[in-house]
């Protein structure tokens, strides 16, 4: 499918006016209808490779959980975004529509403590079990001391 | 709408569950039952000593031996990071530490040196000193480069040991980023000098505290 018409598409079923930039797509939705426009995303604009997920800490704007799928015959990419309210850390899970999105997933909640509810397996994935916080969040002090080694 | 969840198909844990492995990796450390192997030999050194004329006997038994340990330093076959593509290239041809008698050796029960080569983290720690707790005495550490030194460039990152002296006594620091095979040489060589000096067969001293991040 063309970018432009994906823009409309995306458009006219949620709302919101889609960025254009190339070939890529960027698309902001609340948090509830995230799996709704995964759905959308994956079989109605054949979006079924899944490049990355991730997040940003806004400080006290909240989180944003970002991520990017594409079509990579049909030369369409779609990066998805999602802005979590201040103090809110629960997203919907997208391991229903890409099996891809379970490590990264994991990541995103080992770095961010971003909670996907509905995720089959959320534990930590690189840090050690152990760890305390998610160190990738604006407030995490990386000099703290912990014994014995750090 | 809803989108349904896979199963989930969870592996079972290697290690079971991390608690367990970090008392028994306390009760290893603690030695609860002692080292009664060292304090038996330094007993015996000790009473050969205090013998009429004994310290002629000590001191030259102990030059033949420093002299067997420092020309046969095996290091451990052990690389964490990019500093042991140049502890590669110290070991191969071409600078050949073989020729002092240093055989990079796949066992840390034979072994007496243990180089250092590369970026220490957190969640590494526990394995690089499980592995220095199974070299036999007496045994050698080499720090090698600024990441094992210091902590180096990636030392006010959230997950990095900085310096692997906090984890183990080292004696002998090679700076560098990384180190080329000619530094990491005269390493081994002032550590071979350290060596022959060597006076004692017992304890290591213990890691330094972290004082300060």
């Amino acid at each position: 499918m063309a970018p432009t018409e994906a823009v409309s598409r995306i458009g006219e079923r949620f709302g919101v006016q889609p960025a254009l930039d190339g070939r890529t797509v960027t698309v902001t939705v609340p948090a509830e209808r995230w799996q709704e426009l995964g759905a959308m995303v994956k079989t109605e604009l054949g979006c079924r490779y899944f490049n990355w997920l991730s997040a940003v800490d806004w400080k006290a704007e909240g989180l944003e959980v970002v991520c990017r799928v594409e079509d990579v015959e049909g030369g369409l990419a779609v990066l998805m975004k999602t802005r979590l309210a201040p103090g809110q850390t629960a997203c919907p899970t997208l391991t229903g529509l890409w099996r891809g999105a379970d490590w990264m997933e994991r990541e995103c909640y080992d770095m961010f403590g971003v909670v996907f509810t509905g995720h089959p397996d959320l534990r930590r994935i690189l840090l050690p079990d152990d760890w305390e916080g998610h160190p990738l969040r604006k407030d995490y002090a990386v000099d703290t001391a912990h014994p014995p080694y750090r | 709408m809803a989108v349904k969840a896979p199963t989930p198909q969870v592996p079972p844990p290697v290690w079971g569950d991390i608690k367990d492995l970090q008392e028994w990796e306390k009760y290893r450390q603690e030695r609860p039952d002692g080292d009664r192997t060292s304090q038996a030999l330094a007993q015996i050194a000790d009473a050969i000593h205090h013998l009429p004329g004994g310290w002629i006997v000590v001191t030259s038994t102990e030059k033949i031996f420093n002299w067997a340990r420092s020309s046969s330093i095996w290091p451990v076959t052990f690389g964490l990071a990019c500093c042991a593509i140049e502890m590669m290239a110290t070991f191969a041809s071409r600078f050949d530490v073989e020729r002092f008698g240093m055989v990079p050796w796949a066992s840390p029960r034979h072994s007496d040196l243990m180089i250092v080569s590369g970026t220490v983290t957190i969640k590494m720690a526990p394995m690089l000193r499980r592995i220095y707790d199974q070299m036999p005495d007496p045994k050698w550490v080499v720090s090698m480069g600024s990441c094992a030194n210091s902590g180096g460039p990636f030392r006010h990152g959230y997950h990095v040991v900085k310096g692997v002296d906090r984890v183990v006594p080292v004696d002998v620091y090679v700076p560098g980023c990384p180190p080329t095979p000619d530094s990491l040489m005269y390493g081994l060589l002032t550590l071979q000098e350290q060596v022959a000096e060597f006076q004692k067969t017992g304890r290591r001293p213990e890691p330094s505290p972290a004082t300060e991040s």
